[in-house]
């Protein structure tokens, strides 16, 4: 290990990790979600996509627990395949925008103040400018609307996001000795970024991650909602809602399940990444222990 | 300080009676609530319903009308003549009509509405309504003779519709923003993205409405619109978007839910020009995988009746071919077999924005899934489902629903977005338009009927319904709608 900070946190991180109780409470909740998304690969208790509309706009009962739409589909089941589509979906575009924006990032600090630099970020800039939900309905009304185009939408509005972050803390780490000696060693600047920069960077990057994959799950139930994600029968939350919108009043259950399925979802995500920034910040750790 | 409270306090008296008083004045006042806003306000130029709901009736009038159950009543011809050979129909006119700029109405109006409405560079939406005349002749101010070129015996029909309506060479230029008719109301306001206001006009020649003022208020939202209604914002709601509500309108002494009929029949549309729905043994399976009843009660929460043809069922001449396309998987099965597509195939279902589309495709696409159908939902707007879908042909199925009247006629129309050729069928309509005679007019439009269920164009599902929600103290409006229109030169308020 070439650095001095990692190994430290790396003992008992996930003891330590547990003892918040944000973080716990956050993993606890996020976890079930991502179970009931496995799960319904295998087993949902109906079949989301199966109508019964003799069925419909039952109240939650032991038959249906969380009730039935209406077109009679059984909404715990929808929640569960529409967790697998909502995490997906996020999971995804959090992935593009740290592929993407993370070398960016790099590169940028990197050739601090040279031209490179300069294009990188003021190109983050402008994608940064525009409002993201907005660029997702620019790309979806080009391409038309499904899962894919949500992903690629939301990936694109987070690269500037990790690139940003990225660059910021790699400029600083690039003024310390170690960095000096390393490239004293006559390591190149990309064996820098890599071995030396990003290690470091790592924990900012995960806690960045985990807040960004909740406002992708908001960003994804939002596309959703208007109709600009996941195209039906496919369930999505967002879509849920949208659905139960005119209902709200008959059946209220069919509104309130896929909006507690998001607000926790989010809620989930936010703990465990508040969690994280604390486990990780040095400062706040030391005062701690 | 004193003082200044009391001056704040009468005021504030002041204003709580003045908003209170009109509660206890007889009410003249009424807010009609419509989801689309019309483009512009004139019938004459533009194909939008909303534009018809809005002035029909109301601002602008025709020789004949529709009355509130389809008949066809006279209107600014208070009577008319019609030749042996059905060639010419002599109109004698009302007398004493002024327009609302105070222009007297004549029969040189008649004649420049209809010339103006069948010349070859009019915008008219429904040209076809005016293609068989000959010529419009004005024989005295209040009498005009009109010669076809063939006999129609649905002329006076035609007449009706609220492109035929009679404009003033006058005020032609501006139409389109503030219309000028002979109608009971007046033009008043049109606050665009909000309402259109129209005033009692005090010059109609006919009986005087009841209302003062009528604004029409556009709410596209169906939440809002429910919001609208309950909170009294909106009087009258004759096409409420947002069936599933009307079981809490019931329940509610305040208002009166109107359930009737519209000319509205909604099909799933196939393309008959494009594989596989070129084949008539597909069209009959998809035809027999469909469940009506499933559809009305999902799409429609019970609402509407079925239909097996491309008929309005409360017209007379309706046969009932449902049973003819009756729900049957597993024959739809070995049809999709016979066919050579014993494993189905993968389409797409185009769906634009209203409920019945959006939420019917859905249950459309699950019912096709059972024979091994494929559909891949689109949802579009109406603009692309307007350029991709009905001009462009770009469509293997799509669901809409068809509110024009006694539009079976879009059957025999070359280039429709059917795709459907059928010279048997042109045939019939050809004889049709030749016939005056009620008994063979009936036996040819049962024929009509019977000969594109047989050639199962398209999956006929049902016919829509007018679901009205209104204040329950409010009299006189429409309960049907054989024509888009919120007549409102009847209506007012019970105390």
């Amino acid at each position: 290990m070439s650095v001095g900070t990692l190994p430290e946190v790396k003992r008992g991180l996930v003891g330590a990790a547990f003892q918040s109780k944000s973080f716990a409470l956050g993993f606890a909740v996020t976890a079930v979600f991502i179970l009931a998304a496995l799960l319904s690969l295998i087993w949902t208790p109906y079949d989301a996509t199966a109508l019964a509309v003799s069925d419909k706009l039952k109240a939650p009962s032991g038959l249906h627990w969380f009730g039935t739409d209406h077109f009679g589909r059984d909404i715990f089941s929808m929640i569960m395949v529409g967790a697998r589509t909502s995490i997906a979906v996020a999971f995804v575009a959090v992935g593009i925008g740290i592929a993407a924006g993370v070398p960016l990032g790099l590169w940028a600090a990197a050739k601090q103040g040279s031209l490179v630099d300069e294009i990188i970020m003021r190109a983050n800039d402008l994608v940064f400018a525009f409002p993201a939900l907005l660029i997702a309905i620019l790309i979806t009304a080009v391409f038309g609307p499904s899962a894919i185009n949500a992903i690629i939408a939301i990936g694109i509005f987070n690269i500037p996001v990790f690139a940003r972050l990225a660059r910021g803390a790699a400029l600083t780490l690039w003024t310390r000795e170690y960095i000096f000696a390393a490239r004293v060693a006559g390591k190149g600047a990309v064996r820098i970024s890599a071995e030396h920069i990003l290690p470091n960077i790592m924990n900012l990057l995960i806690v960045q991650g985990t807040i960004q994959f909740s406002l992708g799950i908001l960003a994804d139930a939002a596309l959703s909602y208007v109709g600009l994600g996941a195209q039906p029968p496919t369930p999505s939350w967002g879509r849920m809602l949208a659905d139960a919108q005119t209902m709200i009043s008959l059946a209220p259950h069919m509104a309130l399940f896929p909006g507690a399925a998001i607000v926790l979802t989010v809620l989930g995500l936010n703990l465990m990444g508040d969690g994280l920034r604390d486990l990780f910040d040095p400062k706040l750790r030391r005062s701690r222990s | 300080m004193n003082s200044l409270m009391k001056l704040m306090t009468t005021a504030a008296i002041l204003v709580a009676t003045s908003a209170l008083t009109p509660a206890f004045a007889a009410n003249t006042a009424i807010t009609v609530g419509m989801v689309l806003e019309p483009p512009n306000l004139d019938p004459t130029s533009g194909a939008a319903a909303a534009i018809r709901e809005v002035t029909y009736a109301n601002i602008f009038q025709g020789l004949t009308r529709f009355d509130a159950n389809g008949a066809i009543v006279p209107d600014l011809a208070k009577s008319w003549d019609i030749s042996a050979d059905g060639l010419t129909y002599t109109f004698h006119l009302a007398t004493g009509v002024k327009f609302h700029d105070g222009s007297p109405f004549s029969a040189d109006d008649v004649k420049f509405s209809l010339d103006r409405a069948r010349a070859p560079d009019s915008t008219n939406a429904q040209k076809g309504l005016f293609a068989d005349i000959a010529s419009v002749d004005v024989v005295d101010p209040a009498t005009v003779k009109v010669t076809l070129k063939k006999p129609n015996g649905s002329f006076l029909f035609n007449m009706a519709w609220g492109d035929a309506v009679i404009l003033s060479p006058k005020s032609i230029a501006t139409e389109a923003t503030n219309p000028v008719g002979t109608g009971p109301f007046k033009f008043v306001n049109w606050v665009k993205g909000d309402r259109v206001e129209l005033a009692k006009f005090e010059g109609y020649w006919g009986a005087a409405p009841k209302l003062d003022k009528v604004t029409f208020k556009f709410i596209s939202d169906p939440s809002a619109a429910f919001a609208a209604m309950m909170a009294g914002d909106v009087d009258a709601f004759p096409l409420f978007p947002a069936a599933e509500t009307l079981e809490q309108f019931k329940a509610d002494p305040r208002f009166e839910v109107i359930s009737g009929n519209t000319e509205g029949e909604t099909l799933l549309a196939m393309n008959n020009g494009k594989k596989p729905f070129d084949n008539i043994k597909v069209r009959e399976a998809v035809a027999h995988a469909i469940n009506r009843k499933e559809i009305i009660d999902g799409a429609m929460f019970g609402y509407g009746t079925p239909i097996g043809t491309h008929f309005a069922p409360h017209n007379p001449d309706y046969v009932d071919l449902t049973a003819q396309s009756n729900y049957d998987p597993e024959k739809s099965k070995a049809l999709l077999k016979e066919a050579g597509y014993p494993d189905g195939f993968t389409v797409s279902l185009k769906l634009p924005p209203p409920p019945y589309a959006r939420r019917g495709g859905e249950i459309i696409a699950a019912q096709l899934a059972k024979v091994g159908i494929k559909a891949e939902i689109t949802n579009v707007e109406w603009a692309q489902w307007l350029e991709q879908v009905f001009k462009g042909k770009d469509y293997d199925l799509t669901i809409v629903s068809h509110t024009e009247p006694m539009d079976i006629d879009i059957y025999g129309r070359d280039n429709y977005y059917f795709n459907y050729k059928s010279d048997a069928f042109k045939k019939i309509m050809t004889d049709l338009s030749g016939t005056t005679d009620p008994a063979k007019r009936s036996e040819l439009l049962k024929a009509a009927q019977k000969r594109i269920a047989d050639d199962y164009v398209n999956a006929f599902l049902f016919e829509l319904p007018k679901l009205g929600v209104a204040n329950a103290k409010i009299v006189g409006l429409w309960k049907n709608q054989p024509t888009p229109s919120n007549d409102m030169s009847e209506v007012y308020w019970k105390d």
